[in-house]
């Protein structure tokens, strides 16, 4: 389909632990990006944002709204497609220019795609599909595996997220927080080398937003890398290994969780941080 | 009405019945069919980013909302020979009405389309797909839900524009009514139970519309 060389996936049906690997030769970091910039109109969303991820490692981004941080984290598959700078997961690097267009476009976005899956806020599973069908979809009808066996590793996966016996049912019998695990059962079917989540437990109720956060952690225990946008602080404090403070459209912060949220050297990310506990 | 014209309406039953299944029906069926085909493809070129697509997609469209059906219809039969193009009545009518179904039953396949929320083809995207898997798997099953009752509309109002192929010849359910009433003057005894046809034809469709929706919205809370 894409071109794209692969570091051996495992094969069991059980595969569906941390694909680390990619990390390539020297260390060389999972996940980079440098340079990416991103208007909107007059608006300048992203103004140079350069960061990396290890294989295996969470990574955090936190800031107000209208840092910036969603649109680093769709620009990671190309939902936002930035003016400038360059992506690279694993070994699929795409540098993103005005020059790039149209269908190159298009392959280059596809072939970066395929590197991760993704979670939404409003979960986005397909609402005409049950469960299991969510989940096999793009094992299936994408990547063209074998059925029975995407079956099989869809039911291990809907184990994994608590919910294998909801498998014949459609999204809306769900409750938010059943289609959100869902929605992580689908985003890591298609074997990604990184997970993406943009805020997933934004829209839930406060009472489902533990379950969620707990298959993440879970999934960050079993060694997934992850990407994460996020007002869950204590999520961030307890699975993240990078926290990244972003504001204006730049890191104006970043290192390990410890650092930048119980001591940041900031005084905008100190301002940040006290609002969230103490909103009013 | 007198005994004759209840035995003339007697009479006309088998007729009508088979200007209905011979004629308006299958009519309706192969031009509802390829309308919604040639529909889908010119809903997909008025959402495309070709903006060549996009202006041609718009003409087609003005041009059929824009004139007569009957005209339409009249332009295809007797304009094409003109142009060297010879056509059986029922083509003829075929083709027009095709035409007429794409040019509506576009805009409602495009503003389904458009009611599928955008993060369905974003979640599409992250799996992997691309354009035409998107549509093919994703949104065009949504916006079927959607696009039922209004193409319902299509239908049936397709049902009662295939009376204006009478008008060139072609032998459907007014057709036969007008050729039964001709000769006895009985226009308000044919034209009725030629009316009443029309009228179950419809309802039996509208009755397919409740299930379809029913059976489409199966999946959606409400």
């Amino acid at each position: 389909m894409s071109g794209v060389s692969r570091v051996d996936e495992p094969e069991d049906a059980d595969g569906v632990g941390g694909v680390d690997g990619a990390g390539g030769p020297g260390g060389r970091a999972l996940l980079e990006v440098r340079g990416l910039r991103k208007s909107f109109g007059d608006h300048e969303v992203l103004r140079g944002i350069d960061a990396s991820a290890a294989s295996g490692t969470v990574t955090v981004l936190i800031g107000p709204s209208g840092s910036g941080k969603t649109t680093v984290l769709r620009s990671l598959n190309a939902l936002e497609v930035p003016d400038a700078g360059t992506v690279r997961i694993g070994d699929v690097a795409v540098e993103f220019s005005p020059a790039l267009r149209g269908r190159a476009l298009q392959r280059a976005a596809t072939r970066l795609r395929a590197q991760s899956g993704m979670v939404f806020q409003s979960h986005n599973l397909f609402p005409h599909l049950s469960v299991l069908a969510n989940v096999m979809e793009g094992p299936v009808v994408v990547q063209g595996r074998p059925r029975e066996q995407a079956r099989a590793e869809a039911m291990v996966l809907l184990e994994r997220v608590g919910l294998a016996e909801k498998a014949g049912q459609h999204p809306f019998q769900l409750s938010g927080g059943q289609q959100q695990r869902v929605g992580i059962a689908r985003a890591l079917a298609i074997r990604p080398q990184i997970v993406l989540f943009d805020e997933p437990t934004s829209a839930l109720d406060p009472e489902l937003v533990g379950e969620v956060l707990a298959v993440m952690k879970d999934l960050a225990d079993q060694g997934w890398t992850m990407v994460v946008v996020t007002h869950e602080m204590r999520f961030a404090r307890r699975v993240a290994d990078r926290v990244l403070f972003l504001d204006g459209g730049v890191i104006l912060e970043q290192g390990p969780p410890a650092a930048v949220l119980e001591d940041p050297r900031e005084e905008r990310t100190r301002r940040f941080l006290r609002r969230l506990v103490d909103p009013i | 009405m007198d005994q004759g014209t209840w035995q003339l309406v007697l009479d006309s039953l088998g007729p009508l019945l088979s200007g209905t299944v011979r004629g308006t029906i299958p009519l309706t069926a192969a031009s509802f069919a390829l309308g919604l085909v040639l529909a889908l493809l010119v809903a997909l070129m008025r959402l495309s980013s070709v903006g060549v697509l996009r202006a041609v997609a718009r003409f087609y469209v003005s041009i059929i909302r824009g004139t007569p059906l009957l005209v339409q219809l009249f332009l295809i039969y007797y304009a094409l020979p003109e142009f060297g193009a010879t056509w059986d009545p029922f083509p003829s009518a075929v083709v027009a009405f095709s035409l007429n179904v794409g040019g509506y039953a576009s805009e409602v396949i495009r503003s389904a389309i458009l009611s599928v929320p955008r993060g369905q083809t974003e979640a599409a995207l992250t799996i992997g797909m691309g354009y035409a898997t998107t549509m093919r798997r994703i949104v065009l099953p949504q916006a079927a839900r959607v696009a039922v009752p209004p193409l319902s509309n299509t239908l049936i109002s397709l049902v009662k524009d295939t009376s204006l192929a009478s008008s060139i010849q072609v032998v459907e359910l007014l057709r036969k009514a007008s050729e039964i009433a001709a000769p006895t003057y009985e226009f308000f005894a044919l034209y009725g139970v030629a009316a009443i046809y029309y009228w179950v034809v419809c309802l039996v469709l509208s009755f397919a519309q409740t299930r379809a929706e029913t059976r489409l919205n199966k999946h959606v809370a409400r």
